[in-house]
């Protein structure tokens, strides 16, 4: 048996739809035109003089190797943070789900990272790992290892995940600790009655639960350390060094801000798109049905 | 209705407007600039000093961010018809303005068409030398000028038994390689590091970055300093690189505090951290000129100059160009030049305004100021002591920098380094030179 609503017509339907679609349009559609529209063109820019090309810039962008060091980096860099932020977020919010006294200070403060903007958080990490000024990187270099993110990029790449995954536990937190309140008690009651112990009350029952919120945070987290990331990129290492914290997005936004090269610049931001579209195409498509609803 | 209050309020203010003043509205000018601290108080009070002195035109100065921030804002306006009357530039800018033929009005033409007394030869020619066409016209106002010195921590020369400042790379190897002995974490540093070790370096040796005077003759410039000089430099930095005899500060200037802290005791930055050593550095101090080889025929010639200078915008009403002529002779006036110099650690623009400043004795008691100014005046430039204008020059020094970075982290040798910096900016090069051409 159905409970839907029936409209006489279909004119009401497409009015109640408007807004959400105009706003799509104008907001989404219309600047992802745009850099379409951009990627075929070579301007300087002042924007006097424009010349259509066709796929000149997508060739151009493809012979050089930088651009798959970039895409290698993206990958590295992307998994990494949805890896750490996500168990870390999920370990907190197991810890913070328990009935221990002041159990609503602990979420509290585990919230607050969010509302910190991610430029900031960046310039506080970038005064702590500071070789030669910053507290941690005298105690690493004091501990005998010769910290060094503006030279060494494995520890500059270390450096923007710990900075990216530190601002985005807690959007993660929040919602893995939505979803273990939403599951209900009585389950985890009766398998303990069982015998069954925690560790393995958790990985049977309560992470298969989780599994809608768990596929929800893979998808934005993978959105966000692509794309959300580049402030974060831009205050701690510019990129570098030699390019080993060089994203696909932070190259979009060095090659058309800083190089004033619009063409190749929005070449390299319909490629992105492209990757996250199928991406998450994939996820919905294969990653979707082991969720349990 | 509402509104009519207003309306009429309006009308009576236009009419009482025109009635009280017969030299009509004033015109209000709007500068752009990417100046913070003490030195945006500078551009507040010239700005205050320029509108108090007549009552025709108005400047607006507008703190836009950083210098890349003031570009980008810039163009960003340009393109949607609402650019400023004058925009400050960083240096590295300077080929992407001069390339936008028709939104920028050259400094030269615009003098000339509003009669100001305007004589380019009565300015210092390092400086206006980057600002300048190969006539010699001068296309953008030279606002704030520096050039790049090597910091030094006397104290800290004295530990393992220094007498005196390196003045040339060899003793400075020796001296970072001595220093490294009473403190492991760093001998001697830099900033600004392919300005430092590219551009300046290159000038200061009177040998080219590019063809066709470093790009100032043409757009059609290709690179060329994958030579063996700037492979020995680079060889040298690597092998003390090892140990952190020298070590690495990054691209821009966010290492300085290294110097000030006390860390590293030699360190290669521009003239203008002047008033931040000033006010922290807790040891004795002083700048000396940038260390040449020895063994390179006429090195040193002359030092090039950084900072930024002011961009007449194109497309602007007969009365803004007026007073933006007016101001530029305001600025140049010699009293107000030396004034300058003194406050902000900037270099004076005029040969009048230096000559001042040296006849007042004020360099007897600022030795440091008069360093970049030594540097610049060494000798007459050359073609390759000019300056240096190349396309996407904002997008190259980044470049340049990963290849350094490539090599001084050991994944690359120095002369592959270079050799890849020269090739990847050349083809930047092309295809700037592919827009600008129209």
């Amino acid at each position: 048996m159905e409970n839907r609503a029936i409209f006489s017509g279909k004119t009401l339907a497409y009015l109640l739809v408007l807004p959400q679609l105009a706003i799509s349009l104008i907001f989404f559609y219309w600047p992802a035109a745009q850099a379409l529209w951009q990627s075929f063109l070579v301007q300087d820019a002042f924007g006097l003089s424009t010349e259509f090309v066709w796929f000149e810039n997508y060739v151009e962008l493809l012979k050089t190797p930088e651009y798959y060091h970039a895409i290698g980096v993206s990958f590295a860099f992307s998994a990494l943070v949805v890896f750490f932020s996500m168990t870390l977020g999920l370990l907190l919010a197991v810890m913070a789900n328990q009935n221990i006294p002041g159990v609503q200070i602990y979420r509290t403060f585990l919230i607050i990272p969010y509302a910190v903007a991610p430029a900031v958080a960046s310039a506080v990490f970038i005064f702590m790992f500071q070789p030669g000024l910053g507290m941690i990187a005298r105690a690493l270099q004091r501990s005998g290892i010769d910290w060094n993110p503006v030279l060494n990029g494995t520890h500059a790449m270390i450096l923007v995940v710990i900075v990216a995954v530190w601002n985005q536990i807690s959007y993660n937190f929040l919602f893995f600790l939505a979803g273990l309140q939403s599951i209900p008690k009585s389950v985890i009651e009766a398998a303990a009655i069982d015998g069954a112990r925690p560790m393995r009350r958790f990985w049977t029952i309560v992470f298969p639960l989780l599994s809608p919120t768990t596929f929800f945070l893979i998808v934005i987290n993978i959105t966000y350390a692509f794309f959300n990331t580049l402030g974060i990129i831009d205050t701690a290492t510019g990129g570098g060094p030699n390019g080993a914290t060089a994203t696909l997005v932070y190259k979009v936004f060095l090659d058309g801000k800083g190089g004033s090269d619009l063409g190749g610049s929005a070449a390299q931001s319909v490629i992105l798109m492209i990757i996250v579209v199928v991406l998450t195409a994939i996820q919905f498509r294969y990653v979707e049905k082991k969720v349990h609803y | 209705m509402a509104f009519r209050p207003f309306g009429a309020a309006l009308a009576t203010a236009v009419t009482l407007a025109f009635a009280t003043s017969s030299a009509g509205a004033v015109t209000e000018i709007q500068w752009w600039h990417a100046m913070t601290g003490p030195n945006n108080d500078v551009v507040v009070k010239l700005a205050n000093d320029f509108n108090a002195s007549q009552s025709d035109y108005r400047i607006v100065p507008a703190f836009k961010g950083s210098y890349a921030d003031v570009l980008n804002a810039g163009i960003a306006a340009f393109r949607a018809g609402n650019a400023p009357g004058i925009m400050q530039v960083f240096e590295v800018g300077t080929a992407t303005m001069m390339a936008a033929k028709g939104a920028i009005k050259p400094v030269y033409a615009l003098m000339k068409e509003q009669g100001e007394a305007f004589d380019p030869k009565s300015y210092l020619p390092a400086i206006t030398g980057y600002y300048s066409t190969e006539k010699g016209d001068m296309l953008s106002f030279p606002f704030n000028s520096s050039s790049m010195v090597m910091w030094v921590n006397l104290d800290a020369l004295k530990k393992p038994g220094i007498d005196a400042p390196p003045k040339t790379w060899p003793e400075v190897f020796e001296d970072a390689r001595k220093l490294h002995a009473t403190n492991p974490t760093c001998g001697f540093s830099s900033s600004w590091v392919t300005w430092g070790f590219i551009e300046q370096f290159s000038a200061w040796h009177n040998v080219p970055i590019g063809t066709k005077a470093n790009g100032l003759d043409g757009f059609d410039t290709v690179l060329e300093f994958n030579t063996p000089l700037e492979t020995k430099l680079l060889e040298n930095l690597v092998e003390l690189q090892k140990d952190k005899s020298y070590d690495y500060s990054g691209r821009t200037n966010t290492g300085e505090g290294r110097f000030t802290s006390g860390e590293c005791a030699l360190y290669m930055t521009s003239s203008a951290f002047y008033p931040n050593v000033k006010a922290n550095a807790k040891f004795a101090y002083t700048a000396v000129a940038m260390p040449y080889f020895p063994d390179v025929a006429g090195a040193p010639q002359n030092s090039i100059i950084g900072g930024a200078s002011l961009w007449v915008m194109g497309g602007k009403s007969a009365e803004e160009y007026k007073g933006i002529a007016r101001f530029f002779s305001f600025l140049s006036d010699t009293d107000r030049q030396v004034y300058l110099h003194e406050v902000s650690g900037y270099l004076p623009i005029t040969k009048a305004a230096y000559e001042k400043t040296i006849a007042s004795g004020f360099y007897k008691d600022n030795p440091i100021l008069e360093v970049p100014l030594k540097e610049l005046t060494n000798r007459e430039p050359t073609e390759n002591s000019r300056g240096l204008r190349f396309g996407s020059m904002v997008q190259m020094r980044d470049v340049w920098s990963e290849e350094i970075e490539a090599a001084l982290a050991g994944k690359k040798s120095a002369r592959e380094a270079l050799d890849a910096a020269v090739s990847r900016g050349n083809q930047m090069l092309r295809q700037f030179e592919r827009t600008a051409a129209k």
